[in-house]
């Protein structure tokens, strides 16, 4: 037996020291090798939106004085192309990135906040509190969400900001976080640590928030990356229909809208495609990293994948 | 089973007067229809006197408090007693009598008459949405559990991704355009990418629906898509569950034809997921409309709803709300009675 072998064995004595359950989730996640690309990703969009606009030269403002107002393809001076009127395509999306990125990450935490604590106190309380929730989740389900959300954005005064659309979202979006966080608690809340929280005289506050919802987590970060997707795509549609954020600000709902149909098959397709692929890109990313998540959250789950 | 169905519809009443409760407060407290007239007369650069705001303000029936407008757009009645008809209102307002309220359009232009006539148009629409959606995903998601991991399962599986994330809005234009490009280059017209049947046909129903058939292609395939996503990987996940239970391991053992296991034990079980899931599919669409039909140029409910909320018409607005409310109602029934039909530890006595 060599020396190496010995030592190997050794190694792998020393590695059997206490895991605690980040490092167990972060191992799985990282075996996940498309979740891994894809949070590599979407990493690369967030810095794209947020520092670009610091390193480009030009902004999602027209520039007449500068920039000619002529359409021209992608170059190495427009990376993206400029639209019929200038602005340069790169800058654009830059900015339309970053606030329809903004929309959506408040409304993952504001919806996915406000759904935990929902579900968490229906599935605790249970009776009536529990009916009275959920029946107020069954009469936000009936009324269609996009027309409703339409309605209130296209009758902001003065056109809808970033905020305002990621309030509306939200204010709708948390209907199947409380709905997956009840059903886990549901099933918690009969747990040995819950009765012994209550017999040492915990209160309903402290139980609901310092143990329930910590424990179901897993379910509340999965149902965030949703929210994250769901938030994008409902943003854009909003824009698209001139319902949602105004120019001179930008969104990629707007920045698609501008382009037209005409445009994905004659000379400006850079125009219809490259805000499109944006957001099947930021909306794919956050599927897979919520994928990935979740294997690697799910305590059934076992080391190994497949 | 009558029993049944008469207690659930009986249990979604309060559901609906629920919603169109909170539809109302949030269309009602965020528009202002009156203020959005005088802002249009206000254009034509003279100034308006009061009384006609007062005008408007009685026809639109915004002389009244918030909750006495919601009492009389669901009653028509101007005092607290339902089909009590001796208040002082235009009878056009009450939704129980038939009356969807004044339209900001004008007092010629009738809600109830504008929805009636577009009804058909979007529920063909998001019916054959729906059901076009639920039946790919059955179908891919079955293929995709059944050859599971194979290179089948892989690109059924990232198509179902990609259909995930791939903005609708987007879709439907791609559609209609690679729709147009085809009918250039093959200098035909067999895509029809306009309208929802040809201009200014006339004939019996069925005359009508077969018109309006080959128009009704593009805007299914891009508003199914996005239920397409989702259902098909619960019907994956579902189905692989069923596969790799021990009935099923049983059926296989006491040697029953693998078509057999697949139709009566796997498959009909793996079912129960799809139908818990159909009616949020059926909302979607319902919202979705509104999308598809401006990209297509259709003159339906979607777009109908569209210019209500353009225009601030806030009745017209309640009036599509509380028809899709019914719609999705409806799917949920429909959805319940499957259940019993799909697990036959369900039944309703």
């Amino acid at each position: 037996m060599s020396d190496t072998t010995v030592n190997r064995f050794e190694n792998e004595a020393i590695t059997t020291t206490e895991r605690s359950q980040w490092a167990l989730i972060t191992r799985r996640f990282f075996r996940h090798r498309m979740a891994v690309v894809s949070l590599v990703l979407f990493v690369l969009i967030v810095l794209f939106a947020f520092v670009g606009p610091w390193v480009w030269t030009w902004d999602h403002r027209l520039h007449p004085d500068q920039l000619p107002s002529t359409s021209t393809g992608p170059s190495l001076a427009h990376p993206f192309g400029t639209d019929a009127s200038g602005r340069d395509m790169l800058g654009a999306m830059m900015k339309a990135t970053q606030q329809s990125l903004l929309v959506a990450l408040v409304v993952a935490v504001g919806s996915t906040f406000l759904g935990a604590v929902v579900g968490a106190v229906a599935g605790y309380f249970r009776g009536a509190v529990d009916s009275i929730l959920m029946r107020v989740v069954d009469v936000l389900f009936v009324i269609p969400f996009l027309v409703i959300a339409a309605a209130i954005a296209g009758s902001i005064d003065g056109g809808s900001k970033w905020y305002h659309m990621a309030f509306i979202l939200a204010a709708f979006g948390w209907l199947s976080t409380a709905r997956a966080v009840r059903a886990e608690v549901l099933s918690l809340r009969e747990k040995e640590f819950i009765e012994a929280a209550r017999a040492v005289g915990g209160s309903s506050g402290h139980i609901v928030f310092k143990h329930l919802i910590p424990n179901t987590m897993s379910v509340i970060i999965v149902s965030a990356t949703l929210q994250i997707a769901f938030a994008i795509l409902s943003e854009t549609t909003l824009s698209f229909l001139g319902l949602g954020i105004q120019p001179p600000d930008t969104s990629l709902g707007l920045l698609i809208q501008d382009a037209g149909s005409a445009a994905a098959f004659n000379d400006e397709w850079y125009l219809f495609y490259i805000p499109g692929v944006m957001v099947i890109l930021i909306a794919l990313t956050i599927n897979f990293v919520g994928d990935g998540l979740r294997d690697a959250m799910d305590p059934r789950q076992t080391m190994v994948r497949r | 089973m009558v029993v049944f169905i008469i207690r659930r519809i009986l249990l979604m009443v309060p559901v609906l007067v629920g919603s169109s409760i909170l539809a109302f407060v949030l269309i009602d407290s965020s528009s202002d229809p009156v203020a959005q007239q005088v802002f249009e007369l206000q254009q034509g650069g003279e100034e308006v006197p009061q009384s006609t705001i007062d005008a408007i303000e009685a026809r639109l029936y915004y002389d009244r408090s918030m909750p006495e407008r919601y009492w009389l757009w669901l009653t028509g009645s101007d005092d607290l007693v339902v089909w009590d008809n001796e208040g002082e209102t235009n009878g056009d307002i009450g939704v129980l009598q038939g009356e969807w309220g004044p339209s900001t359009e004008g007092s010629s232009v009738d809600v109830g008459e504008e929805i009636s006539e577009r009804f058909w148009i979007t529920l063909r629409l998001v019916l054959a949405a729906t059901i076009a959606s639920i039946g790919i995903a059955i179908l891919t998601g079955v293929l995709s559990a059944v050859r599971q991991y194979s290179k089948l399962d892989y690109s059924l599986t990232f198509i179902g991704f990609l259909a995930l994330a791939m903005p609708t809005f987007w879709f439907a234009q791609l559609l209609k355009e690679a729709a147009i490009q085809l009918n250039k280059g093959l200098n035909t017209g067999i895509f029809k990418t306009y309208g929802e049947g040809s201009t200014g046909f006339r004939g019996t129903p069925w005359e009508v629906f077969v018109d309006s058939l080959p128009f009704l292609i593009l805007p299914t395939v891009a508003l199914a898509l996005t239920g397409y996503a989702a259902m098909s990987r619960y019907q994956r996940a579902s189905m692989l569950e069923v596969l790799n239970s021990d009935y099923v391991r049983l059926a296989r053992a006491k040697g029953v034809r693998n078509r057999t296991v697949m139709r009566r034990h796997a498959l009909r079980t793996a079912l129960i997921p799809i139908a818990t899931f159909a009616p949020i599919s059926l909302a979607g669409a319902m919202g979705g409309v509104i999308v598809i039909e401006r990209i297509f140029g259709w003159d339906g409910l979607g777009g109908y709803s569209y210019d209500a909320i353009i225009h601030g018409d806030t009745f017209a607005m309640m009036a599509y709300l509380l028809i899709s409310g019914i719609v999705v109602l409806i799917g949920v029934l429909v959805s319940d009675l499957l259940y019993g039909v799909l697990d036959p530890r369900i039944r309703y006595e």
